[in-house]
């Protein structure tokens, strides 16, 4: 069944569109947009590091990632620079960082426009697996914390006055947003993961009003993106990642169309 | 005091230091079940700081806090929802505890807001929103509720119906209350124990001798004073639209 690459690739991307979805969301709820897009650019770094060790790829990423993580909130400790600017730090120095260890490793051909827009016939039976299994992982640890880190999303004091361990809850989710760039990098790209992070969790909220509709129509709005990006994709010959990120935009526009006719309706 | 068991938090000597500067110090009390424990003092004297002390909001603090529940209500004095957060009532309701419907729409009808179950909590008004925040924190029938100026910006009728609904749950469910209040009328129709503060603890007791208090008397003024010893509810002041509360002459 996987013989053919866009069957793979179709897979893999409903795989990841299923994670993306409920994730996304809380990178819109806590304003971690940012936060996901240095942690995809350190993924570069995690990549280097898989080729020059044979690493497996997600596996490489997500300790890389998880790493950069680990270090921010380090840095946020003990430096009085503002968040933002520790965030570009980390950012642009670990893509530089990446790209040169890249240009040192001569020896190995590199698919720098598959690494930074994704690649649908890079797309092995192995990565699939590793999608579902890892993204079934994710949303399970999602479902176990979901109940602290919603609430302290919604209020911090709350949940940790009434012993929720909302802590716990965060440093858990940093690793899920590590393990997710791991897990999609190869279908999305780097450049492009965390607009299929918050494009299709953006275009939810316009047509929600509470928390699940929102982690509903998230899902749902990523499954079309990847359908139809995906197709795209093959019929224009177009980088996979930039199809399926271009397919969200789409949907978001006609979100927004939903949005006028609500108001209309109201007045 | 009432035997040792009975006890839900208890501070010793607690204080929290913040870049070289005391927000509170020494502050030593209890809470009992079935006992309301109220926290005067100015702005600024450190009594949302002693109640996030009690709750172990703050992890870096001097003394010593003692937790005997963890079923915990509280209502805290800002809260700030991020309205990127599509939330109506009802899952605000269920945020930190899983409730059946049915209790969901009892809390709500006590507070006289069931009304609102559907809507979204971005268009409630601040005293709606009040209303919501004091039907979350009594709806999973804590020991310990933390009401932190719980009644701000509800209007007159409904800020007297909301004290007499605390005093009411503390009594039935015979949980312990530690309420922070600026209006000195309802701190005297039902707390058990007031504790003064103004970065320490000025003084403490039950309403009558802190009245009686030099240091009460200093800080608040001797009008004050007369209010807390007299017990009545005496029309001294006028409550502006806004919900404030301001004295007459």
């Amino acid at each position: 069944m996987f013989d053919d690459f866009f069957i793979r690739a179709l897979f893999a991307g409903i795989g990841v569109a299923f994670v993306t979805g409920p994730l996304g969301c809380f990178v819109i709820w806590r304003r971690l947009s940012y936060f996901g897009d240095t942690l995809a650019h350190s993924a570069l770094l995690g990549v280097t590091i898989a080729y020059s060790l044979e690493f497996n790829i997600a596996f490489s990423v997500f300790i890389t990632s998880s790493l950069i993580a680990l270090i921010l909130v380090q840095l946020q400790n003990k430096t009085n620079l503002p968040g933002d600017a520790l965030l570009g730090l980390l950012a642009h120095s670990s893509l530089a960082v990446g790209l040169v260890v890249i240009g040192f490793l001569t020896f190995i051909r590199f698919d720098i426009m598959g690494l930074l827009f994704g690649d649908i016939l890079a797309v092995t039976v192995n990565d699939i697996y590793i999608i579902w299994f890892g993204g079934a992982l994710i949303l399970l640890i999602l479902k176990l914390i979901w109940k602290p880190l919603f609430a302290s999303t919604v209020n911090y004091e709350l949940a940790e006055a009434e012993g929720l361990n909302p802590d716990r809850a965060k440093a858990i989710f940093t690793i899920l947003m590590a393990a997710i760039i791991a897990i999609s990098i190869k279908m999305v790209g780097l450049l492009l993961i965390t607009g299929m992070l918050i494009i299709p969790a953006a275009m939810a909220r316009n047509i929600s009003d509470s928390p699940l509709k929102m982690v509903t129509y998230s899902i749902i709005g990523g499954l079309l993106s990847v359908l139809i990006g995906l197709f795209s994709s093959l019929e224009f010959n177009t980088p996979s990642g930039p199809s399926i990120v271009a397919a969200a935009l789409f949907l978001f526009i006609l979100s927004l169309l939903k949005i006028k006719q609500t108001i209309k309706l109201k007045n | 005091m009432s035997s040792e068991n009975n006890i839900l938090v208890k501070l010793k000597n607690a204080g929290i230091r913040q870049n070289d500067k005391w927000l509170v110090q020494g502050v030593s009390l209890e809470v009992e079940k079935g006992k309301i424990v109220t926290l005067i003092g100015p702005n600024g004297s450190g009594k949302s700081t002693t109640a996030k002390i009690a709750l172990g909001i703050y992890k870096k603090i001097e003394g010593n806090v003692e937790k005997f529940t963890d079923k915990i209500g509280y209502v805290p004095q800002k809260i700030s929802v991020d309205w990127t957060l599509p939330l109506r009532v009802h899952d605000f309701m269920v945020l930190t505890e899983n409730l059946k419907d049915e209790e969901i729409n009892k809390a709500l009808t006590l507070t006289g807001v069931l009304n609102l179950k559907n809507k979204n909590l971005g268009n409630l008004s601040g005293g709606e929103f009040q209303r919501v925040l004091l039907a979350r924190a009594i709806s999973k029938k804590p020991e310990l509720l933390v009401l932190d100026e719980p009644v701000q910006g509800v209007d007159f009728t409904g800020e007297i119906a909301l004290y007499k609904l605390i005093k009411e749950i503390s009594d039935r469910l015979n949980c312990g209350i530690l309420l922070i209040s600026h209006d000195l009328h309802t701190v005297m129709s039902a707390t058990d124990h007031v504790v003064c503060l103004n970065g320490h603890v000025c003084c403490s007791g039950s309403p009558i001798d802190v009245a009686k208090n030099n240091e009460y008397k200093a800080l608040f003024g001797e009008q004050a004073s007369q209010i807390l010893s007299r017990y009545e509810h005496k029309h001294d002041h006028v409550h502006s639209s806004d919900g404030s509360i301001k004295q007459k002459n």
